[in-house]
Protein backbone atom coordinates (compact mmCIF):
# COMPACT_ATOMS: atom_id res chain seq x y z
CA UNK A 1 0.00 0.00 0.00
CA UNK A 2 1.30 3.72 -0.94
CA UNK A 3 0.88 6.38 1.26
CA UNK A 4 -2.11 8.02 -0.24
CA UNK A 5 -3.90 4.86 0.29
CA UNK A 6 -2.85 4.91 3.74
CA UNK A 7 -4.66 8.37 3.43
CA UNK A 8 -7.38 7.62 1.72
CA UNK A 9 -8.22 4.55 3.92
CA UNK A 10 -7.87 7.08 7.11
CA UNK A 11 -10.32 9.55 6.17
CA UNK A 12 -12.67 7.18 4.97
CA UNK A 13 -12.70 5.29 8.16
CA UNK A 14 -13.43 8.45 9.96
CA UNK A 15 -16.20 9.36 8.14
CA UNK A 16 -17.95 6.73 8.27
CA UNK A 17 -17.65 6.42 11.70
CA UNK A 18 -18.71 10.24 12.09
CA UNK A 19 -22.03 9.01 9.82
CA UNK A 20 -22.59 5.56 12.55
CA UNK A 21 -22.47 8.40 15.31
CA UNK A 22 -24.40 11.29 14.04
CA UNK A 23 -26.62 8.49 12.15
CA UNK A 24 -27.10 6.99 15.71
CA UNK A 25 -27.65 9.89 17.84
CA UNK A 26 -30.19 11.13 15.06
CA UNK A 27 -32.11 7.71 14.87
CA UNK A 28 -32.58 7.97 18.90
CA UNK A 29 -33.91 11.43 18.53
CA UNK A 30 -36.13 10.00 15.70
CA UNK A 31 -37.62 6.73 17.24
CA UNK A 32 -38.66 9.26 20.37
CA UNK A 33 -40.30 11.60 18.01
CA UNK A 34 -41.95 9.35 16.10
CA UNK A 35 -43.07 7.70 19.26
CA UNK A 36 -44.39 10.80 20.59
CA UNK A 37 -45.96 11.19 16.77
CA UNK A 38 -47.88 7.90 17.42
CA UNK A 39 -48.91 8.61 21.28
CA UNK A 40 -49.71 12.01 20.37
CA UNK A 41 -47.34 13.54 22.79
CA UNK A 42 -44.60 16.39 21.87
CA UNK A 43 -41.37 14.45 22.54
CA UNK A 44 -38.48 15.68 23.59
CA UNK A 45 -38.26 19.27 22.16
CA UNK A 46 -36.02 21.68 25.53
CA UNK A 47 -32.26 20.90 23.66
CA UNK A 48 -31.72 22.69 21.31
CA UNK A 49 -34.51 23.53 18.41
CA UNK A 50 -37.42 21.05 18.62
CA UNK A 51 -34.86 18.91 20.35
CA UNK A 52 -32.42 18.62 18.07
CA UNK A 53 -29.39 18.34 20.45
CA UNK A 54 -31.39 15.92 23.19
CA UNK A 55 -28.74 12.96 22.22
CA UNK A 56 -25.72 14.67 22.54
CA UNK A 57 -27.52 16.23 25.57
CA UNK A 58 -27.43 12.52 26.85
CA UNK A 59 -24.25 11.00 25.46
CA UNK A 60 -22.81 14.21 27.69
CA UNK A 61 -24.96 13.48 30.69
CA UNK A 62 -24.32 9.72 30.15
CA UNK A 63 -19.87 10.50 30.19
CA UNK A 64 -20.20 12.17 33.34
CA UNK A 65 -22.54 9.47 35.23
CA UNK A 66 -20.28 6.98 37.83
CA UNK A 67 -19.20 3.57 36.40
CA UNK A 68 -21.06 1.22 39.05
CA UNK A 69 -19.42 -2.59 38.48
CA UNK A 70 -21.45 -4.86 40.87
CA UNK A 71 -18.84 -6.68 43.46
CA UNK A 72 -19.88 -9.95 42.41
CA UNK A 73 -19.51 -9.36 39.23
CA UNK A 74 -16.48 -10.58 36.44
CA UNK A 75 -15.17 -7.57 36.13
CA UNK A 76 -13.30 -8.07 32.94
CA UNK A 77 -15.91 -9.87 31.03
CA UNK A 78 -18.37 -6.51 32.48
CA UNK A 79 -15.84 -4.28 30.34
CA UNK A 80 -15.08 -6.76 27.63
CA UNK A 81 -18.86 -6.93 26.94
CA UNK A 82 -19.77 -3.22 25.53
CA UNK A 83 -16.34 -3.18 24.07
CA UNK A 84 -17.55 -6.39 21.59
CA UNK A 85 -20.78 -4.99 20.87
CA UNK A 86 -19.80 -1.48 19.43
CA UNK A 87 -16.86 -2.97 17.60
CA UNK A 88 -19.39 -5.00 16.07
CA UNK A 89 -21.71 -2.54 15.08
CA UNK A 90 -18.82 -0.46 13.46
CA UNK A 91 -16.91 -2.95 11.54
CA UNK A 92 -19.52 -3.91 9.75
CA UNK A 93 -19.54 -0.69 8.16
CA UNK A 94 -16.88 -2.07 6.45
CA UNK A 95 -18.75 -3.58 3.40
CA UNK A 96 -21.29 -1.10 2.89
CA UNK A 97 -20.89 0.53 -0.60
CA UNK A 98 -22.03 4.19 -0.42
CA UNK A 99 -22.45 5.45 -4.17
CA UNK A 100 -20.43 4.96 -7.13
CA UNK A 101 -16.61 5.49 -7.60
CA UNK A 102 -15.86 9.20 -8.29
CA UNK A 103 -12.67 11.25 -8.66
CA UNK A 104 -11.30 13.97 -6.21
CA UNK A 105 -8.47 15.78 -7.07
CA UNK A 106 -7.23 13.19 -9.56
CA UNK A 107 -7.15 10.72 -7.10
CA UNK A 108 -10.54 7.95 -7.95
CA UNK A 109 -12.01 6.81 -4.36
CA UNK A 110 -13.95 3.89 -4.15
CA UNK A 111 -16.72 4.88 -1.61
CA UNK A 112 -16.18 1.52 0.36
CA UNK A 113 -13.73 1.33 3.11
CA UNK A 114 -13.16 -2.66 2.05
CA UNK A 115 -13.68 -2.04 -1.64
CA UNK A 116 -12.18 -4.77 -3.66
CA UNK A 117 -13.16 -7.73 -0.25
CA UNK A 118 -14.84 -10.64 -2.31
CA UNK A 119 -15.83 -11.99 0.99
CA UNK A 120 -18.40 -8.90 1.51
CA UNK A 121 -21.45 -11.01 2.29
CA UNK A 122 -19.79 -13.91 4.50
CA UNK A 123 -17.71 -11.15 6.41
CA UNK A 124 -21.00 -9.35 7.39
CA UNK A 125 -22.31 -12.65 8.46
CA UNK A 126 -19.20 -14.01 10.53
CA UNK A 127 -19.05 -10.35 12.32
CA UNK A 128 -22.47 -9.66 12.94
CA UNK A 129 -23.25 -13.48 14.52
CA UNK A 130 -20.07 -12.43 17.05
CA UNK A 131 -22.48 -9.87 18.56
CA UNK A 132 -24.07 -12.28 20.42
CA UNK A 133 -20.86 -12.46 22.31
CA UNK A 134 -21.61 -9.02 23.49
CA UNK A 135 -24.47 -9.75 24.94
CA UNK A 136 -24.13 -13.36 26.04
CA UNK A 137 -21.38 -12.12 28.35
CA UNK A 138 -22.94 -8.91 29.77
CA UNK A 139 -25.71 -11.14 31.01
CA UNK A 140 -23.72 -13.85 32.26
CA UNK A 141 -20.64 -11.05 33.66
CA UNK A 142 -23.18 -9.14 35.82
CA UNK A 143 -24.08 -12.12 37.49
CA UNK A 144 -27.62 -10.78 38.12
CA UNK A 145 -30.39 -13.31 37.43
CA UNK A 146 -32.13 -10.53 35.50
CA UNK A 147 -29.04 -9.75 33.67
CA UNK A 148 -28.49 -13.57 32.56
CA UNK A 149 -32.09 -14.66 31.64
CA UNK A 150 -31.93 -11.55 29.04
CA UNK A 151 -28.40 -12.98 27.63
CA UNK A 152 -29.78 -16.38 27.60
CA UNK A 153 -33.40 -15.40 25.99
CA UNK A 154 -31.45 -13.29 23.44
CA UNK A 155 -28.73 -15.45 22.44
CA UNK A 156 -31.10 -18.24 21.87
CA UNK A 157 -33.30 -16.16 19.81
CA UNK A 158 -30.15 -14.43 17.72
CA UNK A 159 -28.94 -17.50 16.86
CA UNK A 160 -32.10 -19.09 15.78
CA UNK A 161 -32.91 -16.11 13.63
CA UNK A 162 -29.33 -16.22 12.10
CA UNK A 163 -30.27 -19.41 10.19
CA UNK A 164 -32.83 -17.59 8.50
CA UNK A 165 -31.08 -14.73 7.20
CA UNK A 166 -28.03 -16.93 6.35
CA UNK A 167 -30.43 -18.85 4.05
CA UNK A 168 -32.64 -16.08 2.79
CA UNK A 169 -30.24 -14.81 1.40
CA UNK A 170 -28.95 -18.02 -0.86
CA UNK A 171 -31.62 -17.24 -3.47
CA UNK A 172 -30.51 -13.55 -3.94
CA UNK A 173 -26.35 -15.21 -4.46
CA UNK A 174 -27.93 -18.01 -6.97
CA UNK A 175 -29.29 -14.94 -8.53
CA UNK A 176 -26.32 -12.74 -8.29
CA UNK A 177 -23.50 -15.25 -8.31
CA UNK A 178 -21.27 -13.17 -6.02
CA UNK A 179 -20.71 -12.55 -2.65
CA UNK A 180 -19.33 -9.23 -3.42
CA UNK A 181 -21.79 -6.13 -1.95
CA UNK A 182 -19.62 -4.04 -4.81
CA UNK A 183 -20.87 -6.52 -7.60
CA UNK A 184 -24.00 -7.08 -6.22
CA UNK A 185 -24.84 -3.60 -6.16
CA UNK A 186 -23.33 -2.68 -9.47
CA UNK A 187 -25.26 -5.57 -11.07
CA UNK A 188 -28.72 -4.20 -10.06
CA UNK A 189 -28.33 -1.01 -12.22
CA UNK A 190 -29.88 -2.58 -15.16
CA UNK A 191 -33.77 -2.26 -16.23
CA UNK A 192 -35.62 -5.69 -17.33
CA UNK A 193 -38.08 -4.30 -20.28
CA UNK A 194 -36.24 -1.38 -20.44
CA UNK A 195 -37.95 0.66 -17.57
CA UNK A 196 -38.06 -1.55 -14.19
CA UNK A 197 -34.95 -2.05 -12.30
CA UNK A 198 -32.67 -4.67 -11.70
CA UNK A 199 -33.86 -4.51 -8.09
CA UNK A 200 -33.50 -8.04 -6.04
CA UNK A 201 -36.93 -7.40 -4.03
CA UNK A 202 -38.45 -8.38 -7.85
CA UNK A 203 -36.89 -11.69 -7.75
CA UNK A 204 -36.62 -12.61 -4.22
CA UNK A 205 -39.75 -11.25 -2.48
CA UNK A 206 -39.62 -13.97 -0.56
CA UNK A 207 -36.14 -13.63 0.64
CA UNK A 208 -36.81 -10.25 1.64
CA UNK A 209 -39.42 -10.74 3.26
CA UNK A 210 -37.63 -13.65 5.49
CA UNK A 211 -34.34 -11.37 6.19
CA UNK A 212 -36.81 -8.59 7.06
CA UNK A 213 -38.18 -10.35 10.23
CA UNK A 214 -34.88 -11.87 11.00
CA UNK A 215 -33.00 -8.49 10.61
CA UNK A 216 -35.87 -7.57 13.83
CA UNK A 217 -35.18 -10.64 15.85
CA UNK A 218 -31.25 -9.97 15.25
CA UNK A 219 -31.22 -6.10 16.12
CA UNK A 220 -33.17 -7.11 19.47
CA UNK A 221 -36.02 -4.80 18.26
CA UNK A 222 -39.92 -5.15 19.04
CA UNK A 223 -41.95 -7.00 18.06
CA UNK A 224 -38.83 -8.95 19.37
CA UNK A 225 -37.14 -7.78 22.20
CA UNK A 226 -37.62 -10.54 24.79
CA UNK A 227 -34.12 -10.03 25.86
CA UNK A 228 -34.77 -6.80 27.27
CA UNK A 229 -38.36 -6.82 28.29
CA UNK A 230 -38.65 -4.64 30.60
CA UNK A 231 -42.23 -5.97 32.46
CA UNK A 232 -40.23 -9.00 33.48
CA UNK A 233 -36.15 -8.10 33.18
CA UNK A 234 -36.45 -4.50 34.54
CA UNK A 235 -33.40 -4.07 31.54
CA UNK A 236 -32.96 -7.44 30.44
CA UNK A 237 -28.54 -7.87 29.97
CA UNK A 238 -28.15 -4.39 30.82
CA UNK A 239 -29.45 -4.40 34.02
CA UNK A 240 -26.27 -3.96 35.85
CA UNK A 241 -24.75 -1.40 33.23
CA UNK A 242 -24.50 2.63 34.36
CA UNK A 243 -23.54 5.52 32.31
CA UNK A 244 -21.70 4.93 29.37
CA UNK A 245 -20.88 1.26 29.36
CA UNK A 246 -25.10 1.10 28.85
CA UNK A 247 -24.85 4.04 26.34
CA UNK A 248 -22.50 1.80 24.23
CA UNK A 249 -24.86 -1.00 24.37
CA UNK A 250 -27.77 1.62 23.01
CA UNK A 251 -25.45 3.32 20.64
CA UNK A 252 -24.51 -0.41 19.38
CA UNK A 253 -28.28 -1.08 19.20
CA UNK A 254 -29.27 2.05 17.26
CA UNK A 255 -26.37 1.48 15.19
CA UNK A 256 -27.44 -2.30 13.92
CA UNK A 257 -30.85 -0.78 12.93
CA UNK A 258 -29.52 1.84 10.53
CA UNK A 259 -26.84 -0.96 9.52
CA UNK A 260 -29.68 -3.52 8.81
CA UNK A 261 -31.66 -0.69 7.02
CA UNK A 262 -29.25 0.13 4.69
CA UNK A 263 -28.07 -3.45 4.05
CA UNK A 264 -31.88 -4.52 2.99
CA UNK A 265 -31.62 -1.46 0.06
CA UNK A 266 -28.37 -2.46 -0.70
CA UNK A 267 -29.15 -6.07 -1.34
CA UNK A 268 -32.46 -6.17 -2.10
CA UNK A 269 -33.52 -2.16 -3.11
CA UNK A 270 -30.75 -1.38 -5.82
CA UNK A 271 -28.46 0.26 -3.40
CA UNK A 272 -27.26 3.87 -4.24
CA UNK A 273 -28.86 3.33 -7.66
CA UNK A 274 -31.00 6.16 -8.45
CA UNK A 275 -32.98 4.67 -11.29
CA UNK A 276 -33.76 6.58 -14.51
CA UNK A 277 -32.18 9.75 -13.13
CA UNK A 278 -28.54 8.57 -12.94
CA UNK A 279 -28.97 7.57 -17.20
CA UNK A 280 -29.13 11.11 -17.75
CA UNK A 281 -25.90 12.51 -19.80
CA UNK A 282 -25.53 15.27 -17.65
CA UNK A 283 -24.02 12.40 -14.86
CA UNK A 284 -21.72 11.78 -17.18
CA UNK A 285 -18.86 14.16 -16.74
CA UNK A 286 -19.99 15.16 -13.07
CA UNK A 287 -19.06 11.95 -10.81
CA UNK A 288 -18.56 13.84 -7.90
CA UNK A 289 -22.18 15.62 -8.25
CA UNK A 290 -23.47 11.87 -9.43
CA UNK A 291 -21.52 10.27 -6.30
CA UNK A 292 -23.58 13.04 -4.10
CA UNK A 293 -26.63 11.96 -5.55
CA UNK A 294 -26.58 8.75 -5.01
CA UNK A 295 -25.53 9.13 -1.51
CA UNK A 296 -29.16 10.58 -1.23
CA UNK A 297 -30.74 7.79 -2.54
CA UNK A 298 -29.33 5.57 0.04
CA UNK A 299 -29.74 7.77 2.74
CA UNK A 300 -33.30 8.32 1.78
CA UNK A 301 -34.21 4.72 0.47
CA UNK A 302 -32.45 3.40 4.62
CA UNK A 303 -34.57 6.12 5.80
CA UNK A 304 -37.79 4.42 5.02
CA UNK A 305 -36.91 1.31 6.73
CA UNK A 306 -35.30 3.41 9.82
CA UNK A 307 -38.80 4.97 9.62
CA UNK A 308 -40.29 0.98 9.60
CA UNK A 309 -38.37 -0.24 12.18
CA UNK A 310 -39.56 2.61 14.37
CA UNK A 311 -43.51 2.07 13.65
CA UNK A 312 -43.00 -1.16 14.04
CA UNK A 313 -42.11 -0.90 17.61
CA UNK A 314 -44.67 0.90 18.54
CA UNK A 315 -47.44 -0.47 16.71
CA UNK A 316 -47.46 -4.38 17.40
CA UNK A 317 -47.18 -5.97 21.00
CA UNK A 318 -44.46 -8.66 22.44
CA UNK A 319 -44.50 -11.78 20.68
CA UNK A 320 -44.16 -14.50 23.81
CA UNK A 321 -41.11 -16.39 24.05
CA UNK A 322 -42.25 -19.93 22.28
CA UNK A 323 -43.87 -17.95 19.81
CA UNK A 324 -40.41 -16.61 19.00
CA UNK A 325 -38.51 -19.83 18.72
CA UNK A 326 -41.69 -21.37 17.04
CA UNK A 327 -41.75 -18.84 14.22
CA UNK A 328 -38.09 -18.81 13.55
CA UNK A 329 -37.61 -22.75 13.70
CA UNK A 330 -41.08 -24.00 12.64
CA UNK A 331 -41.67 -21.74 9.98
CA UNK A 332 -39.05 -18.94 8.54
CA UNK A 333 -36.35 -22.16 8.31
CA UNK A 334 -38.09 -24.02 6.29
CA UNK A 335 -39.27 -21.07 4.27
CA UNK A 336 -36.17 -19.87 3.13
CA UNK A 337 -35.06 -23.50 2.46
CA UNK A 338 -38.01 -23.58 0.02
CA UNK A 339 -37.14 -20.44 -1.06
CA UNK A 340 -33.55 -21.61 -1.97
CA UNK A 341 -34.92 -24.82 -3.84
CA UNK A 342 -37.41 -23.18 -5.87
CA UNK A 343 -34.98 -19.93 -6.82
CA UNK A 344 -32.57 -23.00 -7.76
CA UNK A 345 -34.50 -24.92 -10.10
CA UNK A 346 -36.33 -21.97 -11.31
CA UNK A 347 -32.66 -20.79 -12.78
CA UNK A 348 -31.39 -24.00 -14.00
CA UNK A 349 -35.02 -24.40 -15.99
CA UNK A 350 -34.47 -21.24 -16.97
CA UNK A 351 -30.33 -21.65 -18.81
CA UNK A 352 -31.54 -24.65 -20.09
CA UNK A 353 -34.73 -23.27 -21.98
CA UNK B 1 -3.85 -11.51 -1.57
CA UNK B 2 -4.24 -9.98 1.56
CA UNK B 3 -4.50 -6.22 0.48
CA UNK B 4 -8.05 -6.76 0.14
CA UNK B 5 -8.58 -7.79 4.28
CA UNK B 6 -6.42 -4.70 5.30
CA UNK B 7 -9.55 -2.09 5.21
CA UNK B 8 -11.62 -4.31 7.09
CA UNK B 9 -8.83 -5.23 9.50
CA UNK B 10 -8.30 -1.67 10.04
CA UNK B 11 -12.08 -0.85 10.39
CA UNK B 12 -12.38 -3.56 13.50
CA UNK B 13 -9.27 -2.13 15.16
CA UNK B 14 -11.00 1.44 15.12
CA UNK B 15 -14.11 -0.40 16.34
CA UNK B 16 -12.40 -1.82 19.40
CA UNK B 17 -10.74 1.25 19.36
CA UNK B 18 -13.33 3.23 19.74
CA UNK B 19 -15.38 1.11 22.54
CA UNK B 20 -12.04 0.73 24.33
CA UNK B 21 -11.28 4.69 24.83
CA UNK B 22 -15.06 5.54 25.31
CA UNK B 23 -14.67 3.10 28.18
CA UNK B 24 -12.07 3.86 29.76
CA UNK B 25 -13.02 8.22 29.72
CA UNK B 26 -16.20 7.32 31.04
CA UNK B 27 -14.46 5.64 34.01
CA UNK B 28 -11.79 7.92 34.26
CA UNK B 29 -14.44 11.10 33.45
CA UNK B 30 -16.67 9.91 36.06
CA UNK B 31 -17.27 10.16 39.65
CA UNK B 32 -16.20 7.54 42.22
CA UNK B 33 -17.79 7.63 45.62
CA UNK B 34 -18.50 3.70 45.59
CA UNK B 35 -20.68 2.64 48.99
CA UNK B 36 -21.59 -1.18 49.94
CA UNK B 37 -24.96 -0.48 48.90
CA UNK B 38 -23.67 0.39 45.15
CA UNK B 39 -21.74 -2.72 44.92
CA UNK B 40 -24.94 -5.20 45.66
CA UNK B 41 -26.63 -6.93 42.82
CA UNK B 42 -29.89 -5.41 41.71
CA UNK B 43 -32.96 -7.47 42.70
CA UNK B 44 -35.84 -5.54 42.59
CA UNK B 45 -34.87 -3.40 46.16
CA UNK B 46 -34.79 -7.27 47.81
CA UNK B 47 -31.80 -8.78 49.41
CA UNK B 48 -29.63 -10.56 46.83
CA UNK B 49 -30.54 -14.54 47.24
CA UNK B 50 -27.59 -16.98 46.09
CA UNK B 51 -24.88 -16.09 43.27
CA UNK B 52 -26.59 -16.46 39.51
CA UNK B 53 -24.30 -18.07 38.40
CA UNK B 54 -26.89 -21.90 38.54
CA UNK B 55 -28.07 -24.32 36.51
CA UNK B 56 -30.53 -23.07 33.51
CA UNK B 57 -32.77 -24.85 31.23
CA UNK B 58 -31.20 -27.72 29.30
CA UNK B 59 -33.15 -25.85 26.04
CA UNK B 60 -30.70 -23.23 25.54
CA UNK B 61 -28.08 -25.94 25.10
CA UNK B 62 -29.85 -27.75 22.96
CA UNK B 63 -30.79 -24.94 20.60
CA UNK B 64 -27.01 -24.03 20.87
CA UNK B 65 -26.09 -27.60 19.68
CA UNK B 66 -29.17 -27.04 17.04
CA UNK B 67 -27.70 -24.26 15.42
CA UNK B 68 -23.97 -25.16 15.17
CA UNK B 69 -25.52 -28.17 13.00
CA UNK B 70 -27.98 -26.04 10.75
CA UNK B 71 -25.30 -23.39 10.08
CA UNK B 72 -22.30 -25.34 9.22
CA UNK B 73 -24.92 -27.08 6.48
CA UNK B 74 -25.89 -23.41 5.40
CA UNK B 75 -22.26 -22.35 5.13
CA UNK B 76 -21.70 -25.53 2.62
CA UNK B 77 -24.63 -23.64 0.28
CA UNK B 78 -22.77 -20.65 -0.04
CA UNK B 79 -20.00 -21.45 -1.92
CA UNK B 80 -22.34 -24.04 -4.37
CA UNK B 81 -25.14 -20.73 -4.36
CA UNK B 82 -22.01 -18.37 -5.90
CA UNK B 83 -20.87 -20.53 -8.62
CA UNK B 84 -23.84 -22.04 -9.54
CA UNK B 85 -24.17 -21.10 -13.49
CA UNK B 86 -20.33 -22.81 -13.70
CA UNK B 87 -21.39 -25.94 -11.97
CA UNK B 88 -24.68 -27.31 -13.93
CA UNK B 89 -27.25 -29.64 -13.45
CA UNK B 90 -25.22 -32.28 -11.76
CA UNK B 91 -24.62 -29.92 -8.71
CA UNK B 92 -28.06 -28.95 -8.43
CA UNK B 93 -29.29 -32.57 -8.14
CA UNK B 94 -26.52 -33.32 -5.55
CA UNK B 95 -27.43 -30.06 -3.64
CA UNK B 96 -31.08 -31.50 -3.98
CA UNK B 97 -30.38 -34.68 -2.62
CA UNK B 98 -28.27 -32.67 0.20
CA UNK B 99 -30.92 -30.53 1.43
CA UNK B 100 -33.33 -33.52 1.46
CA UNK B 101 -31.01 -35.39 3.74
CA UNK B 102 -31.04 -31.98 5.68
CA UNK B 103 -34.64 -31.32 6.10
CA UNK B 104 -35.20 -34.98 7.19
CA UNK B 105 -32.85 -34.36 9.96
CA UNK B 106 -34.99 -31.35 10.54
CA UNK B 107 -38.07 -33.52 10.66
CA UNK B 108 -36.53 -35.57 13.04
CA UNK B 109 -35.73 -32.78 15.65
CA UNK B 110 -39.45 -31.59 15.31
CA UNK B 111 -40.92 -35.18 15.71
CA UNK B 112 -38.85 -35.65 18.73
CA UNK B 113 -40.15 -32.34 20.62
CA UNK B 114 -36.34 -30.86 20.49
CA UNK B 115 -37.69 -27.65 19.32
CA UNK B 116 -41.36 -27.27 22.19
CA UNK B 117 -41.30 -24.61 24.17
CA UNK B 118 -43.34 -24.73 27.06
Amino acid sequence: MELIDVIVLVVKILIVLHIFLIGAAYVVLLERKVSAWIQDRVGPNRVGWRGSLQSFADVLKLVLKEDIVPGHANKFFHFLAPVISIAIAISVWAVIPFCSPFTVFGVEIQPTIAPNLNIGILLLLALSSLGVYGITLAGWASNNKYSLLGGLRSSAQMISYELSMGLSLIGMMLVMGSVNITTIVAQQGGYWFGWLPKWNIFVQPVGFLIFLVAAFAETNRAPFDLAEAEPELVGGFHTEYTGLKFGLFFLAEYGNVILMSALMTTLFFGGYHLPWVEDLPFFKDHTGLLALAQFGALFVKALFWIFFFVWVRWSIPRFRYDQLMNLGWRVMFPLALLNTVITAIVLAAMKSS
Amino acid sequence: MIEQYLPAIAMILAGVGFGIVSVKAHEWLGPHRMTAQKLTTYESGMEPVSSAHERFSVKFYLVAMLFILFDIEIIFMYPWAVSFRALGNFALGAMLLFIVTLFVGYVYIVKKGALKWD
